[in-house]
């Protein structure tokens, strides 16, 4: 009776477990490459037994669920569709990619790189986001796997990384380029800083922008903080703005919070000049936005969606056909990246069954030697330097009847 | 065996305690030394050890003393903060990195220490909830003026700023603390035989004080304070003993996770992180420890092992959390688990017990 009665747990046991591995299994083949089989060569299977047609296995890690969700979807996304190009070209590269989620967590983004590297990867893409990119650097750097991060920002991310390299600008390089360009423009007279307190890419501009106003001369009238919990309200910031005479409010910010400040300083009725950064981009297509209320919004940003260039409207059709909705700069940034890749591995001569580390030492000799043409940057291309930093142009843009027009 | 059997209840459920966590430790061990368990579970060693720890420490004080805390990742983050800080600092001084790491927990437990003895003088006098709704709040000031802090030093000593980095650190100095970027570790000290150690330490103390007089005067003011109260019982003594040894463990956990990773924010022990913790402790069992280890364990590997699921992972694990939460306290399970191990006699009775132990839980 009682053996009957145990067997009979351990039976439906068993059976509850077939039933959830068969969920995993099935689960876990069609959500690792999201946008279909087109990513999935032939060959891909046996990696390393031969050259031809193998891929190499790039590895990633950002927020693709959480509160920073789009940046991390935007750049997977961006990312699989240059895969999905290249493997469809079928040359003598072709690349294997898995993003994993780290939600803008260091902790877990060490546990998704982790997780990345049981499976494989021989190159990486780093983290999308800076904090996590700070803490997975560091394993890139110690595991000698080589990281081209399209978008943490962050200077930690590459300093005393020799593997390491980074597709946008950092965040002392955007400060100082706006400071730039606001004194050679002379758009403002009396500047105003509105910037997020607890954010590392906002307090890192803000501290290199103010830092080279006061190099230029420029005339830094004050300036206002908020917070995650408080980014829904800016009157109290505005007002203070307004108090202060500032006819320039410089705003390094993403989106979201900078939507709300010009809506609400609309209905202040205050109209200083808005000045913003790359994380600005995505304006013009957030929901419930009145675009009307960004004319005139002034923004240095390397890839501008409305571009008439084939190479942007072809990724920009096919960002729009796959997922209906206007590619961002973290987008465009993380399509780059795959390019960039492509690239250094044909001039470094690399075969998918060299190991990590081989593939390694092989593009910290090529990177900085190569230009690269892309859709961010401008007509002079993209080069590196042996630190890791990107040298590429910021476009100024400006916004104009729901468009960016270029401001030169 | 004749001398287990007649041990009291509560020397049996201790020792098995250690012996779970010594027997995993060895386990662990060996199987690194040997096959390898893979790098996932190898970076998540050090992180477990530190939320074991911290499910102890707040099992102490839920668990034993009765008060529930909703602030402890704020410990954590004073002690992730101060112990960070304080190793880095004797980075030169201290060439030894266990010696550095151990010092650096002694003050991360002691800044924890002090901090949770300030707030316990005005909250532990008063009767009801008051601790939840203080430490929440305690937890989210120090997560502000964490952000907000950056402490340096270089050859002239140390130096502070709030709100605006304005340090102007030397040639050679170091940021220790760099407001909203968090710490960067130049160094990762911890080890996992460092997360055992502490694991172990932590067992021993709260063992110890629970089967002191004075953890029996603690259980005797969680039960019914007026009486402890009529028997001479200081019960604000007893809670804020209770209350400071959970706030110094916590402290040391948090140094422990600090000194492992390469960086963190002040942001990752917000209100979430306190929750889990207390999730951690519930989901043991009030009072018991080595429900606690197991809870702590399982639910940190457990959204990791469920990456297969992609952008479903947090639903299947809250689904997951749900199911065991209903299953552990279901006296219909409970009851047909007894029945199943014991004999039909025993069985029954045991059943009775814990439908009435269900009743009274609630």
């Amino acid at each position: 009776m009682k053996k009957l009665r145990i067997l009979s747990l351990a039976m439906t046991g068993a059976l509850c477990l077939s039933l959830l591995a068969g969920c995993g299994g099935g689960d876990s083949g069609t959500s690792e490459t999201p946008s279909g089989g087109a990513s999935e060569t032939p060959a891909a299977e046996n990696t390393g037994s031969t050259a031809t047609g193998a891929a190499f296995k790039i590895g990633g890690t950002g927020p693709l669920t959480g509160g920073a969700s789009i940046y991390g979807l935007a750049a997977q996304r961006g990312a699989q569709i240059a895969v999905d190009e290249i493997n469809a070209e079928g040359g003598a590269i072709q690349f294997e990619l898995r993003y994993e989620d780290d939600v803008h967590v260091a902790e877990t983004a060490v546990n998704a790189y982790n997780t990345l590297k049981d499976w494989g990867m021989q190159i990486s893409l780093g983290s999308v986001t800076s904090t996590p990119g700070v803490a997975t650097s560091a394993l890139n750097y110690e595991d000698r796997i080589f990281a081209l991060t399209p978008s943490a920002s962050s200077p930690d991310v590459i300093e005393g990384k020799d593997n390491v390299y980074q597709m946008c600008f950092t965040d002392d390089n955007q400060g100082s380029a706006s400071a730039q360009y606001i004194y050679d423009q002379g758009l403002g007279e009396n500047i105003f800083v509105i910037w997020k307190n607890d954010d590392v890419y906002s307090t890192g501009i803000y501290n290199q922008f103010v830092a080279k106003a006061e190099e230029l001369g420029l005339n830094v009238v004050g300036n206002a903080t908020f917070t995650e919990d408080t980014q829904t309200d800016f009157t109290v910031q505005l007002t203070q703005a307004q108090g202060s005479d500032a006819d320039l409010i410089f705003l390094p910010m993403y989106y979201q919070p900078a939507s709300m400040i010009l809506t609400q300083a609309d209905q202040m009725g205050y109209a200083p000049k808005f000045f913003g950064v790359d994380g600005m981009d995505g304006i013009l297509t957030m929901e419930g936005f009145d675009t009307s209320l960004a004319e005139g919004v002034m923004l240095l940003t390397p890839f501008n969606a409305d571009a008439t260039d084939e190479a942007t409207v072809s990724f920009v059709t096919k960002y729009q056909e796959q997922w209906e909705e206007t590619p961002n700069q973290f987008a465009a940034d993380a399509y780059d990246c795959v390019y960039a890749l492509k690239q250094a591995l044909e001039e470094a001569g690399c075969t998918p069954d060299m190991s990590a580390e081989e593939i390694n030492d092989a593009l910290i000799q090529v990177f900085p030697t190569i230009t690269f043409h892309g859709l961010t940057g401008d007509g002079e291309g993209i080069t590196w330097d042996a630190t890791g930093a990107v040298s590429k142009a910021p476009k100024g843009m400006v916004i104009q009847d729901g468009a960016y027009v270029g401001m030169d | 065996m004749k001398r287990l059997a007649t041990m009291k209840k509560s020397t049996r459920n201790n020792l098995f305690t250690y012996a779970l966590v010594i027997a995993a430790f060895v386990v662990v061990q060996a199987l690194r030394v040997g096959p390898g368990i893979g790098s996932m579970l190898e970076g998540q060693l050090i992180p477990i050890c530190a939320y074991v720890t911290m499910a102890l420490a707040l099992n102490l004080v839920v668990g034993i003393s009765g008060e529930l805390s909703l602030g402890h990742a704020g410990f954590m983050s004073i002690g992730a903060f101060a112990g960070s800080a304080f190793a880095m600092a004797l980075q030169d001084s201290v060439g030894l990195s266990p010696l550095r790491l151990a010092l650096a927990m002694v003050f991360g437990a002691l800044i924890a220490a002090v901090l949770g003895f300030l707030i316990g003088i005005p909250v532990l006098r008063l009767n009801g909830d008051y601790l939840a709704i203080v430490t929440l709040a305690f937890g989210e000031i120090i997560k502000s003026i964490a952000t907000n802090v950056y402490l340096g030093m270089d050859g002239n000593g140390l130096h502070f700023s709030f709100l605006n980095d304005t340090m102007d650190l030397s040639d050679g100095g170091v940021e220790l603390i760099r407001g909203p970027m968090g710490v960067m570790n130049s160094q990762r000290i911890s080890t996992f035989i460092a997360g055992f150690v502490l694991v172990l330490a932590a067992l021993t103390i709260i063992f110890n004080l629970v089967n002191s007089r004075t953890g029996r005067a603690i259980m005797a003011a969680r039960d019914n304070r007026i009486a402890a109260e009529s028997v001479g019982i200081s019960v604000t003594k007893y809670k804020m003993i209770a209350f400071v040894t959970s706030a110094a463990l916590a402290g040391a956990a948090g140094t422990l996770y600090g000194c492992s990773q390469t960086t963190f924010v002040a942001t990752r022990f917000d209100f979430n992180t306190s929750i889990l913790i207390l999730v951690f402790v519930v989901l043991g069992g009030l009072g018991n420890m080595w429900g606690s280890v197991i809870a702590a364990t399982a639910l940190t590997i457990l959204p990791e092992a469920l990456r297969q699921f992609s952008e479903l992972r947090m639903l299947v694990y809250a689904i997951v959390l749900i199911l065991v939460m209903l299953a552990t306290n279901n006296p219909t399970l409970r009851g047909f688990f007894t029945r199943l191990f014991r004999r039909e006699r025993e069985g029954a009775d045991a059943g009775v017990r814990a439908v009435k132990g269900g009743g009274g839980h609630e």
